[in-house]
C-alpha cells in the first residue's frame, strides 16, 4: 500500500488539514508508504516541502511541482499533475482533505484517471472500506471500493487528528524531489486564470482547527452585534462561526458558515447563540465534544443536541459571560 | 450560445429522512421528492444569463429513473426551453457515470456553458461538475457565488466561495460552473408557466444509447443512523453554565 497525498500549503507550512489526510493514510495502513505532492512557486513551496519531509514518520517522499503559474492552485493543472505522478508512482491510494482545495481538485483528477472518488470519508475500516456521512450527516454510509487502483478519496479532517511525535518524524526526513512539469502546456494552464482572493485577516484561530468555536445565528440581528461574539471569542481563544441565515443576511462573510455546505467543525467546546438548529447546520457541528446552546426559544431543535442549554436572551447572556468567564491564558 | 444545466431529483430538503430498518439505504417511497436546491440555483443562473441576452437556449438534463421527468417538468416550468432525460431505470448511477453521460450530452449539444449544483443534498458527493470538466478538458469554476460572462472574449469571471474567503478566477469558455448557495435566489414556477411547460419537449435517451457503461465502482455495504447525542440539561443561569463548563465538562 502506497499513498499519494494531494497537499495544500500556506506560508511555508503544510496545512493542518493536509496533516489530517496524512494521519488518515496511516489509518489505511501502518506500513503505508506516503508520498506528499506539493505545487507552488518561490521559496514558500520549498519551505513547505521541508516541513512535509519531517511532518510524519511514514512520509517517504515529497514531490514538488514548482512553477510561476502554479502559485495558486488551479484544478486544470493540478489534475494533470496528479495524473502524471500517478502514472509514474502507481499508488494504491490518493488522498486529500475535504477542503475547498481538495474538493475542487481531487474529483477532477479522479475522472482524468477514470476512477470513482469517494468524498468526505470519516472512518477507514479497511484499506478499501470506508464510512462517509450522507443526507447532511443524518445517515452514515459504509462503502466498499471495488474499482481499479488508485482508490481516491477526500477525508474529513475533523475525523483524523494526527498525533505525531515530531522527533520520530524528524529523525528520518523524507527525500524531496522536484518533478518535471514541462508537459504542462498553455492548453492546460491557459484555460483558467487566478485573479484575486479577498479574505478577512483574523488574529483568531482558524475555524476548522479551533479548540473552541462560538457561532451566531440570525438572532444576532446585525453585523454590529457579531462584534459582541468576537469579543467573547477573543476572551475564550475561540473561532467565530455563523449559520447560513446570518451569512445570507450579510452579518459575516461566507467563510464563517458552519454546516452541510459550509465548514465542518468538531471543537472541544461549541457555543451556539441564537441558533435554531436546522439539520443543515447540525451537520457541520454535531461531532463537537461539548455543545452549549443559548436561545430564547425553548423549543429550538438545537437544544436536542446540546449538552448544556440556556433558555435566555443572548443579549443578556453574552455580556454576563464576558464579565464572568476566566481570561484565556 | 446554449447553456446546459444538469438537475437531480432528491428527497426534499425539508424532509426528515429515515434509515431503512434493513440498513440498505434511506426510505424514499412515499417521501416528498424535489429538485436538488443547488440545481435550482444552477438553472436560475442559466435563465438569468439567457434573459440578459447572452444565451439563446437553456437545456435541462437529468439522469435517473422515470420520475426524473417530473423534475425536468419543473425545470421547464421555471423557464428551461427543452429537456433531456437520460432514463437509467432503477439502476444506481454513480457520479463518474453521470459525468460520462453529461460528457456525451455535451458532445451532442455543444453548449458554451454547463452549469451544475455544487453538490446534491442526498449523497453530498460534490464531484460531478469537477469530473465532467476533467473529462471534457474544460476549465472549471466550482462553488460559484457570482458569474459574469464576457461574450466578446468568450470568458467567464467567477467568484468562488473557498475556505479562506472569496476567490476570483477567469475561465475560457466553454466551461463548467458549479453553484454555491449565494449565487442567486431561484424563482418559483408560476401557474401559467407550469401550464406552458406541459407542451414542452422532454427527449428521452438511455445510457446505452449514449455508449456509457454504468460501472459500479463503489458498493454500498450498509446505511446506518449516526450515534445519537445524549440528551443534555437545561441550566438556569450563566453562573451555573460556567460552573458546569469548568468543573463537569472541564473545557474552560
Amino acid at each position: 500500500i502506497s499513498t499519494l497525498i494531494v497537499a495544500e500549503h500556506d506560508g511555508g507550512f503544510v496545512k493542518p488539514s493536509t496533516l489530517s489526510a496524512i494521519a488518515a493514510a496511516e489509518v489505511v495502513s501502518k506500513e503505508n508508504s506516503i508520498s506528499v505532492l506539493l505545487a507552488g512557486s518561490g521559496p514558500s513551496v520549498e519551505k513547505a516541502a521541508q516541513h512535509a519531509a519531517t511532518c510524519h514518520p511514514l512520509v517517504s517522499e515529497v514531490l514538488v511541482a514548482k512553477a510561476e503559474e502554479l502559485e495558486h492552485p488551479m484544478a486544470e493543472s493540478w489534475a494533470e499533475i496528479v495524473k502524471m505522478v500517478q502514472q509514474k508512482g502507481s499508488y494504491s491510494h490518493i488522498m486529500a482533505a475535504s477542503t475547498s482545495f481538495g474538493k475542487n481538485i481531487l474529483p477532477r483528477a479522479a475522472a482524468v484517471l477514470d476512477v470513482s472518488p469517494i468524498t468526505d470519508v470519516v472512518q477507514i475500516s479497511e484499506p478499501r472500506l470506508f464510512v462517509r456521512p450522507i443526507y447532511a450527516g443524518n445517515a452514515l454510509c459504509t462503502v466498499q471500493y471495488t474499482g481499479l487502483d488508485p482508490c481516491m478519496m477526500t477525508i474529513r479532517s475533523t475525523s483524523f487528528q494526527g498525533e505525531v511525535n515530531p522527533d520520530a518524524a524528524k529523525a528520518n526526513p523524507a527525500t524531496i524531489t522536484q518533478i518535471d512539469i514541462s508537459f504542462l502546456n498553455q492548453e492546460i494552464v491557459g484555460k483558467s486564470k487566478w485573479l484575486s482572493l479577498s479574505s478577512q485577516e483574523s488574529e483568531r484561530p482558524d475555524l476548522g482547527n479551533a479548540r473552541v468555536v462560538i457561532t451566531g445565528g440570525r438572532a444576532l440581528k446585525s453585523a454590529e452585534n457579531f462584534k459582541l461574539l468576537e469579543k467573547l471569542a477573543e476572551k475564550l481563544g475561540a473561532a467565530v462561526g455563523a449559520t447560513r441565515a446570518a451569512v445570507d443576511a450579510g452579518y459575516v462573510p461566507n467563510d464563517l458558515q458552519v454546516g452541510q455546505t459550509g465548514k465542518i467543525v468538531a471543537p472541544e467546546l461549541y457555543i451556539a447563540f441564537g441558533v435554531s438548529g436546522a439539520i443543515q447546520h447540525l451537520a457541520g457541528m454535531r461531532d463537537s465534544k461539548v455543545i452549549v446552546a443559548v436561545n430564547k426559544d425553548a423549543d429550538a431543535p438545537i437544544f436536542q443536541v446540546a449538552d448544556y442549554g440556556l433558555v435566555a436572551d443572548l443579549f443578556e447572556v453574552i455580556p454576563e459571560l464576558l464579565e464572568k468567564v476566566p481570561e484565556k491564558k | 450560445m446554449k447553456i446546459m444545466v444538469a438537475v437531480k431529483r432528491v428527497v426534499d430538503y425539508a424532509v426528515k429522512i429515515r434509515v431503512k430498518p434493513d440498513k440498505t439505504g434511506v426510505e424514499t417511497t412515499n417521501v416528498k421528492m424535489s429538485m436538488n436546491p443547488f440545481c435550482e440555483i444552477a438553472l436560475e443562473e442559466a435563465l438569468r444569463i439567457r434573459e440578459s441576452g447572452l444565451a439563446k437556449e437553456v437545456v435541462a438534463v437529468s439522469v435517473g429513473p422515470t420520475q426524473c421527468a417530473d423534475t425536468l417538468r419543473t425545470a421547464l416550468a421555471m423557464g428551461a426551453d427543452r429537456a433531456v432525460h437520460v432514463d437509467a431505470g432503477t439502476a444506481n448511477v454513480p457520479p463518474l457515470s453521470v459525468a460520462k453521460i453529461l460528457r456525451a450530452l455535451v458532445q451532442a449539444e455543444q453548449p458554451g456553458l454547463l452549469i451544475l449544483g455544487k453538490q446534491a443534498i442526498d449523497d453530498d458527493c460534490n464531484q460531478t461538475g469537477q469530473m465532467v470538466a476533467g473529462l471534457l478538458k474544460w476549465s472549471q469554476g466550482t462553488f460559484a457565488s457570482k458569474v459574469v460572462l464576457d461574450k466578446e472574449n468568450q470568458k467567464a469571471t467567477v467568484e468562488r466561495e473557498v475556505d479562506g474567503g472569496i476567490e476570483t478566477i477567469c475561465l475560457d469558455l466553454p466551461a463548467v460552473i458549479t453553484t454555491d448557495l449565494r449565487l442567486n435566489q431561484p424563482r418559483y414556477a408560476t401557474l401559467p408557466n407550469i401550464m406552458k411547460a406541459k407542451s414542452k419537449v422532454i427527449k428521452k435517451v438511455t445510457p446505452e444509447e449514449l455508449n456509457v457503461e454504468l460501472r459500479p465502482d463503489i458498493e454500498i455495504v450498509q446505511v446506518t443512523e449516526p450515534p445519537k447525542r445524549k440528551a443534555g440539561v437545561i441550566l438556569s443561569s450563566v453562573d451555573e453554565l460556567i460552573d458546569k463548563l469548568k468543573n463537569e465538562a472541564r473545557v474552560l
